[in-house]
């Protein structure tokens, strides 16, 4: 009884609904990790900001927590409210395959922004990352090498052990201090894990201090981890001899590098991943970009993109470096 | 039993008894299913895809494993305990049906290892509730945790995948409903059945009311709640097992804060957190209730610190309401 009197209210409003939402605009939704998080406020408003000059209209959805499966109902009911590109930071690897292949079999395009479904490929459409992840493990090592004049004991303090992106880039840190002469006299000494958590990170920072009294730069390719060891360097008065570096969010690094606990560090605009995606969303809505391997599209500040392989863009070919000179300029 | 009819015949003579219409109206899972009317209502004027029946039975399955132990657990805290390792049992035993299969066992031998795995689970918690009469809340608090570090024991940080054949659960329909909620209204008429009409229900609610009397009637309370605990185990079991199939893997922190969600749908429902009172019908209606609100919500993209609030407030809602109803009718 309850179905067949909602049947018809459905029937009824559907006369009227449906006209309303008639309209040529491209409409796109970003469906983050979790509310609160600066980084995606930054990537949000690039997608805020291209839906001002193009024709689209942006919503902004995000469950309260970032656990593997919260996400479904939000993409639920995207699919319900039928638009036209959900763009999404995964929070897992595969637990979404089977809402991401309903959506798309409802013509839904499926963009992974800043994270991808490793593995998992042939569930989205296109993969929109911030850099080209093969070459972080190498900037981060002279970045380091760099601040301590390419000699002595270095440590790594990352987030979980598990954490795919980080494993990733300690990974190509480990090939390049082995294989690369540059960095013959580096020698690392220690990989710790702050599982993302500001105590935890903290704690392994001063053991770290502790085990290798000699230590003299630590690279921390996580925001939570860069300012936990930050932290524990300015505490301890000690940036003279331990470099402090990794990736960070200038917001939150902004006071360290100001007072010259941290010289210098690493990341990428968010804010080019979400103008990007918003402009890659509706060229391929109205067919002027194709998610063809080798084949490019125009965005405005950006230039020429190409697709790479496995239907992955970059928004920048290497990390951008903030420092005194120019971390005001960065408000994420 | 005699000293029990004794006053409930004083107790005749002083009230006067309630008619008809009252007793049948003036109860709480009528405040539930004003609710849902509430809900149903809201939500359209949201959004208007709101509407549309596909799309909220579609939703229902996202948290139909958990409705469907939900009803168990009704039982469960009407017979004057509560279990709250129901949700942390789903990802132990999905977690050891996934390892199990993965690790190239045939599949009808994996499920039965995930199902003994919930059964299993149950009898534990029976165990020491029942025979070393420790508390339920701290036995299942203790076990909640435990079989939950024991599922990231097997699975790790990783997922385990199952095979395409078993994956998809929630896209089985038959008249156009899906299979989970076919399953989630069949255990609701089975239970409210034996709750309401059987003498085994007569006595669950008994031995909530006043466990005491229960035992002096000479009603068999140990084995009704193991009964009970072990039923649970088994649900929980079935619908760990769902889930791997809706997602298509599994995870250790799959339903992860599930038993708090089932909590809900019993108190919305009507159920007397202390034992004794509840219907099996009141969290049918609950488990709609949250998935009309819930997906309400989603749907106008509220943001979930909009959508907390609201579910905190129906529940606070609910218990005072429940509270009242009983204090009116049944003192």
């Amino acid at each position: 009884m309850l179905k067949s009197s909602l049947l018809a209210i459905t029937a009824a409003l559907m006369l009227t609904g449906g006209a309303a939402y008639a309209q040529d605009k491209t409409e796109i939704v970003f469906v983050g990790k979790n509310t609160g998080n600066p980084y995606f406020d930054s990537l949000t408003q690039g997608f805020v900001d291209a839906c001002q000059v193009i024709a689209c209209n942006f919503e902004f959805v995000a469950p309260a927590t970032a656990e593997a499966t919260s996400q479904i109902p939000f993409i639920e009911a995207q699919i319900q409210r039928g638009v036209d590109v959900i763009a999404i930071s995964p929070n897992s690897p595969d637990a979404l395959n089977q809402v991401f292949d309903s959506a798309r079999e409802k013509g839904i395009i499926i963009l992974t922004v800043n994270g991808d479904i490793t593995g998992n490929e042939e569930h989205r459409d296109a993969t929109i990352l911030p850099t080209d992840f093969t070459k972080v493990g190498a900037d981060q090592v002279e970045m380091v090498g760099s601040l301590i004049g390419y000699q002595g004991e270095i440590a790594i303090l990352s987030a979980t052990t598990e954490a795919p992106d980080q494993n990733f880039w300690i990974e190509g840190m480990n090939e390049t201090l082995a294989n690369d002469s540059k960095y013959a006299n580096m020698s690392l000494v220690a990989t710790v894990y702050g599982d993302d958590q500001p105590e935890k990170s903290t704690t392994e920072m001063e053991a770290l201090l502790a085990n290798y009294p000699d230590l003299k730069g630590v690279i921390a390719p996580t925001t939570v981890g860069i300012a936990a060891a930050a932290q524990v360097v300015q505490s301890r008065g000690i940036a003279d001899q331990v470099k402090v570096t990794g990736l960070g969010l200038p917001s939150e690094m902004r006071d360290f590098v100001k007072d010259g606990t941290v010289e210098a560090f690493q990341l990428w605009s968010p804010y080019n991943e979400g103008w990007l995606a918003a402009h890659f969303a509706v060229d391929l809505k109205n067919g002027n970009a194709t998610t063809d391997v080798g084949s490019t599209f125009e965005v405005p500040n950006l230039g020429t993109i190409t697709i790479n392989e496995g239907h992955s863009i970059n928004t920048q070919s290497a990390l951008t470096t903030f420092n005194a000179s120019n971390i005001d300029e960065f408000n994420f | 039993m005699t000293e029990s009819t004794t006053t409930s015949m004083q107790a005749r003579e002083i009230v006067k008894a309630r008619p008809a219409w009252h007793v049948m109206l003036v109860r709480p899972e009528l405040m539930t299913f004003i609710l849902l009317v509430i809900g149903i209502y809201v939500g359209s004027l949201l959004s208007p895809f709101f509407l549309d029946v596909n799309y909220i039975l579609r939703s229902f399955t996202l948290t139909a494993e958990l409705s469907i132990a939900a009803l168990v657990l009704t039982m469960v805290i009407i017979s004057g305990e509560i279990d709250l390792s129901a949700a942390a049992n789903m990802a132990l035993s999905a977690a050891i049906f996934a390892y199990v299969q993965a690790a190239g066992v045939p599949m009808p031998i994996a499920i039965a290892a995930g199902l003994l795995a919930g059964l299993a689970m149950g009898a534990l918690n029976a165990l020491m509730v029942i025979r070393f009469q420790l508390p339920s809340i701290i036995v299942t608090i203790g076990t909640l945790i435990f079989y939950r570090g024991l599922a990231q024991v097997i699975a790790g940080d990783r997922s385990i995948r199952v095979p395409d054949w078993f994956i998809g659960v929630n896209n089985v329909l038959i008249a156009d409903i899906p299979l989970p909620v076919i399953i989630f209204v069949l255990v609701a008429i089975v239970l409210a059945i034996v709750l309401g009409t059987t003498t085994i229900g007569r006595q669950i609610y008994q031995i909530g009311t006043n466990p005491i009397a229960a035992k002096h009637a000479g009603i068999k309370s140990n084995q009704i709640k193991v009964g009970l605990f072990l039923t649970l185990g088994l649900v929980s079991a079935v619908g760990g097992l769902m889930t791997a199939s809706r997602l298509g893997s599994v995870r250790y922190d799959i339903a992860l804060g599930g038993e708090l969600q089932m909590v809900l749908m019993a108190m919305l429902g009507g159920t007397y957190i202390f034992g004794g009172r509840g219907t099996i019908l009141g969290t049918f209606l609950a488990a709609w209730l949250l998935v009309i609100v819930s997906t309400g919500m989603t749907v106008a993209n509220l943001l979930p610190a909009i959508q907390l609030t609201v579910l905190g407030v129906l529940l606070v809602v609910a218990i005072i309401a429940t509270n009242f109803i009983y204090s009116r009718t049944q003192r």
